[in-house]
């Protein structure tokens, strides 16, 4: 055996065994924060009965750490989650945007990043985003958050879910490459480039 | 005018042939010609079948054993009701693992790599047609099955059962790449066992010594030539179904998807047309076992040939004929269903006509009970229970109360380890002093054969209690008010004995490599080829090949007019030649130069074997990875020159 | 003697087997149970098992009788003992006839369980179905929906896991599934048939017996497989109609302020995401519906029995007893946890 082609080998075989670890590690009871309600509410509309915010002594949402960037199986969760708690009814099921802007596009309105994904579900955020903290336990929140960011192509390929047991009017998550803005003016006013 | 001897270089002389009988030159060089090339690059480079299929069989081995203690842990989870030791989704992956293991890698692979030692000794050839692909097909199953197991370690092991029925295996219920890898090792092992099964056909057609005709085949090789069939057709179906889910899964085709036309039930039937013929597969091999062991210890020659022939074939077809037993619980249309109960009915009839053929053998026989008829003893009382639960289970009304439950679970190991697993260690008994030189101990064998009984049936018998009690399958764990925990807790015994008979099993084999009493060429007294050579083989396994007048070349050498020809003679001695004969009849046909040893099947299956694995996480893989298997494959078969001029030598020869 | 000891052996399985068969036959009809049947489609299969398994035993009896007989009778031999090579010259007519009768004999009992199956076919499928109830099943990952159809549209109700259905009296039950394949399974009452995504089967059975009998989904279905089981509450027409009524009663109104509280918190944390209470806001149908949650057996589909006790600590933390599950654990405060169970106790 040639000697010199085992440690690329070694690293190539360590590499894909990490990923592997996490991306099909299975945590069904993962640590829940103390917090149950966000600390502020920027949207009107909640699902169900509203229910107040924490207040000023709750520590803020999110209170536990994102997790889930290369776990398939908290993706696929947050995909059944987007359906169940009618996402699509507003984002439109490939998230190409209806009523509520795309999200399968790389403009955020309100940022990209995690920590921003969670804080528009969570808080809701004006004309028409409800406001889901309290409502949607925090660990299926973060589900939810990783799924969102596939919708525009982010996370590795083999972490995002593939076409889903439903109609299909757009392309499976894991084919998907970050694109360019969709639609006219944003919410804010700003033109799409 | 150019004359065409111009253009060719001037011809090597024609290497030597053999004597009959054979002299002690005509021997050392045959064995120096035929046998494996020595050293690092030499182990990857050997060819000879013999090598291959011992390397074959202890893989094989090895993943029983994986399998056995898959079985073990997850008896023991099942042990007591509300059991914690293994969690839903562990439990998941180790029944997936412990069918996908048993089915795919495990029995119908053993079968093929003992009948590529055996056949070529019972048909009297010096190696099996193709012995790279045969090399190359070893590789590919070797490189599939790590590939599972490492996946399997990496918590990426199948958790959708060695069936996958969608859409639990599909895209949106089984996330990550965990039914990949399944999918995956599917096309390993079935590429594997296709191009086993040319080596074998083409072997059995084609190599055989001359009289041999069809008629006068040994059963064992009728058995393994009518497997090599089903194979061909069964093996193409199960690899279209999981050529789809792997399409469905990575690139979004919707093949299984309902919602756009798409069907559930295309997997289950392309899936269970593989499947049913599958445990075919699995059987008549062990049906090979017994109509080779029977007649040697009943001293007799096999009653009813020619019907146990026409049983072989006709179990074969009709097993292609049963697939939607497995779908009865289905909204398939019911009339359809009773056709399929008809069928599953029916087969039992060819299965009946060869065990009353057995049982006419040893009634008008001479027995003796030595370890391999312990075996086959079992054979009969294990596979016929088994048979009867089938003929339960192919009607539709009872099917459709223990479809799925653990009744089930009892006929399936009754059949295949009733039909396959015992007559698979009564093979190894009976065939080991061939394979090593050496007899196996008999009475650590008499051990192994109790506890593999008792604990066979302690363990699965209750299960078909179990089943008619309500327990369904593929749990984890169960309610203790069910009041099941007994029978689980009796099954869970009997499998820790059964543990305790197959590491009995393996101290027996490795014992006896070096402790066990020295055989001759034919310990058992059989009648067939294989009992003409030495103990082990020599590299050629004929130094002169036999000529053939009866179905038992052994028993029938006795007798026989010194007038007629006992041998061929002239086969060269110095270059790999074979006689290659007609199909029916054995009549000699041409000399066929056969492969050098090379690595290159080796190499080609490691670069198959990345393709294969590439393209569980892209579809490019497919594209980029057909360059370095087009490129192996192309050296592989590139003509060498000292192989052409020897060729071109053997050719000339008046 | 060894071989007449190993054929005693061999003999003796099958009698102990047939005392294990007939220990299980007599042995307290469990409500799961294949051969307890309740019913007249259970009762027709059960009669073609009897039959079968008479059939089968005797063939049974018969190879290994005649295998008895060789290891007891027949001689012995070792290797030296010349082949017997004769049989070539002369026909086996004894041999010949003997495996001739045998095989015909096992056709003729082939077809008599072929013809004795597709009897009990037209059986099943000959159940009046006059005045039937409609059903409407719906599995999921891993509960039972069950929608009881009516003519009016006022009477149809929703509920999970728990089916009342009046003795005697014929029911189709329509199978859908909402995810992967399962597998619809109530032995003491009939066979099993699967749902399949994307098809609708069709079930009909009869209970003729009153009890409490359990269901099982019988095609793995993923991580709580296991646990997905379904009670059949089988009770005479008089009971039954009071039941269905009560069905189809909206949630009656929080009495006090805990169950005030209780409710509050279900419509306003995470619950009425999932979970339907007819009379309130909450209509989702992502898991079961709770309307009546009270009035049922057992909860999560079987694993639990319904208890305040199990109640709260399933909604604690439903991971613990069906790890995988849907249901996500919910950290609300203790008080908080008690005014939401003392909501939930309330729902009859």
């Amino acid at each position: 055996m040639n000697h010199r082609a085992m440690l690329p080998l070694l690293m190539a075989g360590l590499a894909f065994s990490f990923s592997a670890c996490e991306r099909e590690q299975r945590v069904f009871d993962p640590p829940q924060g103390a917090a149950s309600a966000p600390k502020v509410r920027l949207g009107s509309l909640q699902p169900g009965q509203p229910m107040g915010t924490a207040g000023e002594k709750a520590p803020s949402l999110p209170a536990t750490p994102y997790t889930f960037e290369g776990n398939a199986f908290a993706v696929s969760q947050g995909k059944r989650l987007y359906r169940w708690f009618n996402c699509s009814g507003c984002h439109a099921a490939g998230g190409g945007g209806d009523a509520g802007p795309p999200l399968s596009d790389d403009r955020w309105i309100y940022g990209g990043e995690p920590n921003n994904i969670f804080a528009s579900i969570a808080e809701g955020r004006p004309n028409g985003m409800p406001s889901f903290g309290g409502h949607i336990p925090e660990d299926q929140l973060w589900q939810i958050v990783a799924y969102v960011r596939t919708l525009s192509g982010q996370l590795r390929k083999d972490v995002k879910p593939g076409r889903g047991d439903t109609l299909q009017a757009s392309p499976p998550e894991a084919s998907r490459q970050p694109g360019p803005p969709k639609g006219g003016k944003a919410m804010d006013g700003t033109e799409a480039r | 005018m150019i004359q065409v001897q111009d253009l060719e270089p001037a011809p090597a002389p024609r290497p030597p042939g053999n004597a009959v009988p054979p002299t002690q030159a005509d021997r050392d060089a045959l064995e120096h010609t035929w046998r494996d090339p020595q050293g690092f690059v030499g182990w990857f480079s050997a060819i000879n079948h013999k090598t291959i299929s011992k390397r074959f069989l202890l893989t094989t081995f090895g993943f029983f054993v994986a399998g056995g203690l898959i079985a073990v842990a997850m008896r023991l989870q099942l042990m007591r009701p509300a059991n914690g030791l293994i969690g839903p989704d562990l439990y998941n992956q180790l029944f997936s693992m412990h069918g996908t293991t048993m089915m795919f890698l495990f029995a119908v692979p053993v079968m093929q790599a003992i009948s590529i030692y055996l056949i070529p000794l019972m048909v009297g050839a010096r190696s099996v047609a193709f012995p790279r692909m045969n090399a190359y097909a070893y590789w590919v199953f070797l490189f599939g099955g790590l590939m599972l197991y490492a996946a399997f370690l990496l918590n990426i092991g199948p958790d959708a059962g060695w069936f996958s029925y969608v859409p639990l295996a599909g895209p949106e219920y089984a996330p990550g790449k965990r039914v990949d890898f399944w999918a995956q090792l599917v096309t390993f092992t079935e590429l594997s066992a296709l191009l086993e099964a040319i080596v074998i056909i083409t072997t059995v057609f084609k190599l055989r010594a001359p009289g041999m005709a069809l008629n006068r085949i040994p059963l064992f090789v009728w058995a393994m030539l009518v497997t090599a069939f089903m194979v061909l057709f069964a093996m193409p179906s199960v690899m279209l179904a999981s050529t789809g889910l792997i399409m469905d899964r990575l690139v979004g085709t919707h093949f299984y998807n309902p919602a756009q036309n798409g069907d559930a039930l295309l997997w289950q039937h392309l899936f269970w047309f593989f499947g049913h013929p599958e445990v075919y597969l699995i059987f008549i091999p062990g049906l090979g076992f017994l109509s080779a062991i029977i007649p040697t210890f009943a001293r007799r020659p096999i009653f009813g040939y020619t019907a146990m022939v026409l049983s072989l074939i006709a179990t074969a077809f009709l097993s292609f004929g049963l697939w939607v037993h497995h779908m009865f619980a289905t909204n398939l249309p019911e009339v359809g269903k009773s056709f399929f109960t008809a069928a599953s009915m029916l087969i039992a009839v060819p299965s009946a006509v060869q065990i009353f053929c057995w049982i006419a053998t040893l009634w008008t026989g001479r027995l003796n009970l030595k370890l391999p008829m312990l075996f086959v003893l079992a054979f009969f009382f294990i596979l016929v229970l088994g048979g009867l639960t089938g003929v339960i289970l192919a009607s539709v009304p009872l099917d459709l109360q223990v479809h799925d439950t653990y009744f089930v679970v009892a006929h399936l190991h009754y059949v295949l380890l009733g039909g396959a697993v015992f007559p698979l260690a009564g093979a190894v008994y009976y065939w080991y002093p061939k394979f090593t030189g050496r007899l196996m101990n008999e009475r650590l064998g008499r051990w192994n054969f109790w506890l593999f009984f008792i604990g066979f049936n302690l363990a699965f018998f209750p299960m078909h209690l179990l089943g008619l009690k309500g327990m369904t399958r593929r749990v984890y764990t169960y309610p203790a008010e069910m009041g099941w925990g007994m029978l689980n807790f009796t099954a869970t015994m009997g499998a820790l004995l059964i543990g305790a008979s197959v590491m009995l099993f393996a101290i027996n084999l490795w014992r006896s490599r070096t402790r066990g009493q020295p055989a001759g060429p034919d310990p058992w007294g059989g009648g067939t080829l294989e009992w003409a050579t030495a103990s082990p083989p020599s590299a050629v396994n004929f130094e002169a090949i036999p000529v053939v007048y009866g179905r038992d070349p052994v028993w029938e050498t006795a007798d026989h007019p010194p007038s007629r020809p006992e041998a061929v003679a002239g086969l060269a001695t110095t270059a790999r030649e074979q006689l290659v004969t007609s199909v029916l009849d054995a009549q000699p046909d041409h000399r066929q130069q056969f492969p050098q040893p090379t690595p290159w099947p080796f190499i080609s299956a490691g670069a198959t074997s990345a393709l294969f694995i590439g393209s569980i996480f892209t579809p490019w893989a497919v594209v980029w990875g057909a360059v370095p298997v087009a490129i192996a494959l192309t050296i592989w078969f590139w003509p060498r020159h000292d192989e052409t001029a020897v060729n071109v030598a053997l050719e000339k020869s008046a | 003697m060894k071989g007449i000891l190993r054929g005693a052996v061999r003999a003796v399985q099958p009698v102990f087997a047939g005392a294990l068969i007939a220990a299980a036959f007599g042995l307290q009809a469990q409500p799961q149970d294949v051969l307890a049947p309740a019913g007249p489609q259970a009762a027709h299969i059960q009669s073609l098992w009897n039959l079968t398994v008479v059939v089968c035993s005797i063939v049974f009896a018969a190879v290994l009788g005649a295998l008895v007989y060789v290891l007891w009778r027949r001689p012995r031999a070792d290797i030296s003992a010349l082949p017997d090579l004769s049989v070539h010259m002369k026909p086996e007519s004894a041999a010949m006839r003997s495996v001739g009768g045998a095989v015909v004999a096992s056709v003729l009992l082939l077809l008599l369980l072929i013809v004795a199956s597709v009897l009990t076919d037209r059986a099943l499928a000959h159940l009046s179905l006059r005045d039937a109830l409609h059903v409407q099943i719906t599995a999921n990952q891993w509960w039972w929906e069950a929608r009881y159809d009516d003519e009016q549209a006022s009477n149809v109700f929703t509920t999970a896991n728990e089916l009342h259905i009046p003795a005697g009296r014929p029911v189709i039950f329509s199978l859908r599934s909402n995810d992967v394949i399962h597998s619809f399974w109530v032995p003491n009452l009939h066979g099993k048939k699967d749902l399949i995504p994307g098809r609708t089967a069709t079930l009909q059975l009869q209970a003729d017996r009153p009890g409490v009998y359990r269901g099982q989904c019988a095609e793995f279905c993923g991580l709580q497989h296991s646990f997905m089981a379904l009670r059949v509450v089988v009770e005479s027409q008089a009971q039954y109609e009071p039941w269905a009524q009560g069905q189809r009663q909206p949630a009656p109104e929080p009495n006090d302020e805990s169950k005030q509280r209780g409710r509050d918190l279900f419509l306003g944390t995470s619950c009425a995401m999932c979970h339907a209470i007819q009379g309130t806001d909450a209509s989702a149908r992502r898991g079961p519906d709770l309307t009546h949650l009270a009035s049922r057996q057992t909860i999560a589909a079987g694993t639990l029995h319904n208890t305040p006790d199990n109640l709260a600590r399933w909604i604690r933390n439903p991971q613990q007893f069906k790890p995988g599950a849907n249901m996500p654990a919910t950290n609300l405060s203790d008080d908080e946890l008690k005014a939401l169970v003392a909501y939930l106790v309330s729902l009859s």
